[in-house]
């Protein structure tokens, strides 16, 4: 596998070494570097609100990578969901546990050793099946390209069209226990929260 | 707007730039012209609510420095200006100056999608409603910054208040904007406001606003709007004659003044954004012989819509929080809910349009009528159990209210 990154490296060089780069590299680049900080910021800060924060900023860069691969839709959703709902929600949640809010938290605890294993692993799995993974050389052979995911590659408007009649025909199943467990969720936070008398 | 890039796109290619760099100063500067529509509309937006407010309560406002008083707020713009910048000590600073800036860029981002005229739309995307659904919860992120970050416990509380309110109106305001998303077939404003045309032996009039096909929709959308731009009846979270101020409290100066530029134009485009969905946008008489008259159109209805936010502020009591969080819960929620699924009913059932038509109709006008029916009895009760309770038994049965001992 190291041997198969290091062709990759060698590879990048020597395909960007000479030329100058696109803008969609340049985007690129200025998108990638700070939502790896921001990650890296959401592990490392000493305060919870911080961390919360860094966490937005990097949901907001990786949605800024969906729309420069031409996935509007899911930058949107990504922005409405995950910022809108789910960061609210983690924030809130840290604003009312007291003593949390202020004053410096250590971002390590005793699991830190395992989470470093668990993550170099996850990275070693996802870079080996990048540099793995035989990418098409441009556009013309992304859509003639076997793996299948890209066969039929459909843009604009029909993008949308197409994900609603997938969600109710062949993801009918998940569709409907997803809509599910989520009223599961309501109901047990109704269960929990109501008056005990 | 395109021919305009276009041009500028040509011009920069002439001087001997690559593609790419040229088409990226031309979509600059077309965001840049774009965005700073903004701040100039808000000093007309500021200016419109102190006369409208000073004449409802019997004053002139604002008529001394410039013609109708109308640099009055370039004034007040510099004196803020001056200020000094307080910092509160132990305040968060990133966060703390990050909060008025979000808030800003949050609103300003709503111009890109706005249709003025046929064809006139700075992206027309594919996902714009969704879009403008999104950029709100920017608006929540940077409320719940500022309180947090000001160190202080009251715009905490503030902040918790403001997301608290909110969530609850975005839900019935972005089930509301489903409405014409449904009919239409899609999410493109610019076809949205085309689709709302009414063509009479060829000739398009441009009143088939969709306020007259789903009335109920129309009304869901503008009152969870008030909620949403955080105006009267809904302004509780910054009750400017009770409270010293909401989530803001800390804030001075510039950064003061941007979180009120941000109320200010949220306002006006959550109108804009109700006249394009249920108003017909740009659409009007003689809109496809002359279109430059769009634009006539479009910004007649959005400030009507802004003159009657300020006539609802002038004359409208609040709500309590309680009334606010069940509104939104228990009356409006159900209601848009029973709404959206009448009509995906009635679009799949009723093979003629007109027919579809007069269903959707049907059951908006018929949903109201049965909600204001069961409201009105259900403030009665309250009345008499109030009156029950407190007041003395000769007020029962009378309309006369309970006005306390």
């Amino acid at each position: 596998m190291i041997e198969q990154l290091n062709q990759l490296i060698e590879q990048l060089l020597i395909q960007t070494a000479p030329t100058v780069p696109s803008i969609q590299q340049v985007v690129f680049v200025m998108l990638a570097i700070p939502a790896a900080v921001a990650a890296l910021m959401v592990v490392l800060a000493r305060n919870l609100f911080h961390s919360a924060l860094a966490l937005v900023g990097t949901l907001f860069a990786v949605a800024g990578i969906y729309a420069l691969l031409e996935a509007e839709f899911l930058a949107v959703s990504q922005i409405l969901v995950y910022v809108g709902a789910i960061s609210t929600l983690i924030t809130f949640a840290i604003m009312l546990t007291r003593g949390m809010m202020y004053g410096a938290t250590s971002p390590l605890n005793r699991q830190a050793g395992t989470a470093i294993m668990i993550m170099g692993l996850l990275f070693a799995v996802l870079s080996g099946l990048v540099a793995s993974m035989p990418w098409p050389e441009n556009l013309v052979a992304l859509e003639t390209f076997s793996w299948g995911i890209f066969s039929n590659r459909i843009t604009g408007e029909a993008i949308i069209a197409s994900l609603g009649q997938k969600f109710l025909t062949t993801y009918l199943v998940p569709f409907e226990l997803m809509a599910v467990l989520l009223l599961v969720a309501l109901a047990g936070a109704i269960l929990l929260a109501r008056d005990r008398q | 707007m395109e021919q305009w890039s276009e041009s500028l796109f040509n011009l920069l290619g002439g001087l001997g730039l690559p593609q790419e760099v040229s088409t990226i100063i031309a979509l600059a500067v077309g965001a840049l012209v774009l965005a700073s529509v903004a701040p100039v509309l808000a000093l007309v937006l500021i200016w419109i609510t102190r006369k409208v407010i000073s004449r409802m309560q019997d004053r002139i406002g604002p008529n001394r420095i410039g013609p109708f008083g109308l640099l009055q707020t370039v004034a007040d713009a510099l004196k803020l200006l001056s200020k000094e910048d307080i910092r509160p000590a132990n305040a968060d600073f990133l966060s703390y100056a990050l909060a008025p800036i979000l808030s800003v860029f949050g609103v300003i981002l709503t111009v890109a999608v706005v249709a003025i005229a046929p064809g006139w739309i700075g992206a027309d995307l594919n996902i714009g409603v969704l879009y403008l659904v999104a950029l709100g919860s920017i608006g929540i992120m940077a409320a719940l910054m500022a309180g947090w970050s000001s160190n202080n416990k009251y715009a905490l509380l503030a902040g918790f208040r403001v997301v608290a309110q909110l969530l609850s109106y975005e839900i019935p305001m972005v089930l509301a904007m489903l409405g014409p998303v449904l009919w239409v077939g899609s999410m493109r404003l610019g076809l949205i406001t085309e689709a709302q045309s009414l063509n009479i032996f060829g000739f398009n009039l441009g009143l088939g606003w969709f306020v007259i096909l789903m009335p109920g929709m129309a009304l869901i959308y503008l009152i969870s709007a008030l909620a949403e731009s955080e105006q009267t009846p809904f302004d509780l979270l910054e009750a400017e004659s009770e409270l010293i101020a909401g989530f803001h409290i800390e804030y001075s100066g510039m950064k003061f003044a941007m979180f009120f530029l941000a109320q200010f134009l949220n306002t006006f485009f959550l109108g804009a954004i109700g006249v394009m969905l249920f108003f017909g946008g740009w659409q009007g008489p003689f809109v496809d012989q002359l279109p430059i008259l769009g634009v006539f159109y479009f910004l007649i209805k959005a400030f009507a819509f802004y003159v009657l936010v300020m006539w609802i502020k002038g004359t409208f009591p609040r709500v309590r929080v309680d009334q606010m969080m069940s509104f939104a819960w228990k009356v409006l929620v159900p209601l848009v809910l029973s709404l959206i699924l009448w009509q995906m009913l009635a679009m799949k059932l009723f093979g003629p349009v007109w027919l579809q038509y007069v269903a959707v109709l049907a059951g908006n006008v018929i949903a109201i009528g049965i909600v204001v029916n069961v409201l009105t009895s259900h403030f009665k009760q309250e009345q008499v159990r109030t009156k029950r309770a407190f007041g003395p038994k000769s007020l029962i049965g009378t309309m006369q209210p309970y006005a306390g001992d």
